[in-house]
């Protein structure tokens, strides 16, 4: 297991967001992270990135307490999260959001290389280098979030909520890149998603969230065909 | 000929203004708060000056130790003082001022302490070169070589600044914290060290700015200095003009204020120079209360 969150609670101010939560994800896989609102989705991945302090509990990756570290040290050892919205910065270019992505590393000659591989990756975004990021549509700033979150190498990919505010189409384009990532890059990735479907149908497991706990984990398949959950949170 | 020397002082004036003002827009970007102790520090840091010139009789080698200063204090109030004050600013309607105050507390603590190691009398400066006006076709202009000396450092000050912020990995890093300090912290910037050299480079560019207008002056200083209180003032203002949250804002604010200036006083009247600097920062906020250059709040929601 690489990454490992035991007992975690995470409280804002007085609010508990989450409640004593443990789950573990293997390597390589892609994890969808579902749930109503308020289940403490977004305060989960914000307390593994180190945004949010957790009050307490555990979190481990590849075997090492990384509990309390600042998200400008995880992105060092590998952890990279794409906030929710469409993360990037309008007032600075396309070119400069993704080496932002890459800023902590010395070395230019392998920024330049990632930079080149983000682009055969996503080539509307590499069309338009030179651009500032808030001429994109909202899916291609989607995928110069992602694309920034991917020039620091990341192992451990936090998502939350790709798809929100997009049009179908481009959703469904947006899911199954991150499927193709996952694979292609071996990556492990924690996708937090309010479209259930769309975000159960590319993972390997899913992990419902209720009132900050895990209510259930299966592989995503069985959560698609089990009852319960397609009547709670699949909405058929 | 009248025309131009106005223009020309105008611009040298502005591009003083401007310095205070981009002190001003490097520490708003970085920590929100205006900094109305960048006199006090300006001072320090001119007072650094006048130690470093007396001793080593370089003016040259006395400004960038003047800027050094200026930096090294201002980083240390980012640290000791604001890091703290802004921490707390979230809890309650005094805690959200209270960095902003504590700024006009540290400016009267500055200038007591500088009355107390220096004393109250007036120091000088001599500039380095003369600040008698060129001669042109018998007419003697107010355009002087120390004015021509001090545009030109400026501008080159400036593009120094300029590239950094466009053309380093710091520059982007300095970009990115302040239009995003979450995303830029996900990204692996160290926001916080960040936050600490914009004060640093306020530091500096304020202390240029304090020793320029001391020498463009009469050389003369002391701690109550009026100089150093109009410094603060058309500092502010050229910020303001320039939207408070760009650079390039904060030089075109400068110029723009130093030429209004000059042309009233050439133009006008020379009695309105306390009055005119306020009368273009009222007409410019009823105008455009963004700034010129500002950026509308809720542009990004």
């Amino acid at each position: 297991m690489t990454l490992n969150v035991s007992h975690l609670s995470v409280h804002h101010g007085a609010i508990r967001a989450i409640n004593s939560l443990s789950l573990a994800i293997p390597t390589g896989a892609l994890a969808a992270v579902i749930g109503s609102n308020g289940a403490g989705k977004t305060s989960l991945l914000r307390a593994i990135s180190g945004l949010n302090q957790a009050s307490h509990g555990k979190i481990s990756w590849m075997g090492k307490s990384i509990l309390g570290d600042k998200p400008e040290i995880l992105v060092r050892k590998g952890i990279s999260h794409v906030s929710e919205g469409k993360s990037v910065i309008p007032e600075l270019t396309v070119k400069e959001n993704l080496e932002l992505g890459a800023i902590w590393r010395r070395d230019k000659k392998e920024m330049i290389e990632t930079l080149d591989l983000v682009v055969s990756i996503f080539p509307r975004i590499g069309e338009r280098l030179a651009q500032r990021a808030d001429t994109l549509s909202g899916g291609e700033r989607q995928m110069l979030a992602i694309g920034r979150s991917l020039m620091s190498k990341p192992k451990l990919l936090l998502l939350d909520e790709p798809s929100l505010g997009l049009a179908p189409l481009v959703v469904e384009q947006i899911f199954q890149t991150i499927r193709e990532l996952t694979t292609s890059m071996r990556l492990t990735v924690v996708l937090v998603e309010q479209n259930a479907m769309g975000a159960l149908r590319i993972a390997d497991l899913g992990i419902v969230l209720n009132l900050g706990k895990v209510v259930a984990v299966d592989h995503a398949q069985a959560l698609i065909d089990d009852p319960a959950v397609r009547a709670a949170y699949l909405g058929y | 000929m009248q025309l131009l020397n106005t223009i020309l002082i105008g611009i040298t004036a502005g591009s003083i203004y401007s310095l205070m003002a981009i002190a001003f827009v490097l520490v708003w970007r970085s920590t929100r708060v205006i900094n109305f102790a960048q006199a006090g520090m300006a001072l320090l840091s001119t007072y650094f000056g006048y130690e470093a010139v007396t001793r080593i009789g370089s003016f040259w080698i006395a400004l960038p130790i003047a800027m050094l200063g200026g930096a090294i204090f201002s980083a240390l109030v980012e640290v000791i003082l604001m890091r703290v004050l802004v921490k707390h600013s979230s809890s309650g309607p005094i805690a959200a001022v209270a960095p902003i105050i504590a700024t006009l507390g540290l400016l009267g603590l500055i200038r007591s302490v500088i009355a107390m190691i220096w004393g109250g009398q007036d120091l000088r400066i001599l500039p380095p070169v003369s600040n008698n006006g060129f001669t042109v076709n018998g007419e003697v202009l107010v355009f002087s070589p120390l004015k021509l000396l001090i545009l030109i450092t400026t501008l080159i000050l400036m593009a120094l600044l300029t590239l950094l912020f466009q053309r380093t990995n710091l520059g982007l890093s300095f970009r990115a914290s302040a239009y995003a300090p979450e995303i830029a912290r996900l990204s692996g910037v160290r926001v916080d060290l960040i936050r600490t050299l914009g004060w640093a480079l306020a530091g500096a560019a304020g202390a240029v700015a304090g020793v320029f207008q001391t020498v463009n002056g009469n050389g003369n200083f002391s701690p109550d200095s009026i100089e150093f209180s109009l410094l603060l003032v058309s500092g502010f203002i050229a910020a303001v003009i320039g939207g408070l949250d760009s650079l390039l804002g904060a030089v075109i604010g400068g110029m723009f204020l130093g030429l209004t200036i000059s042309f009233i006083l050439m133009y006008v009247s020379s009695g309105l120079f306390f009055i005119a600097p306020f009368v273009v920062l009222l007409l410019v906020l009823f105008i455009r209360p963004q700034g010129i250059i500002g950026v509308k709040v809720g542009r990004r929601a």
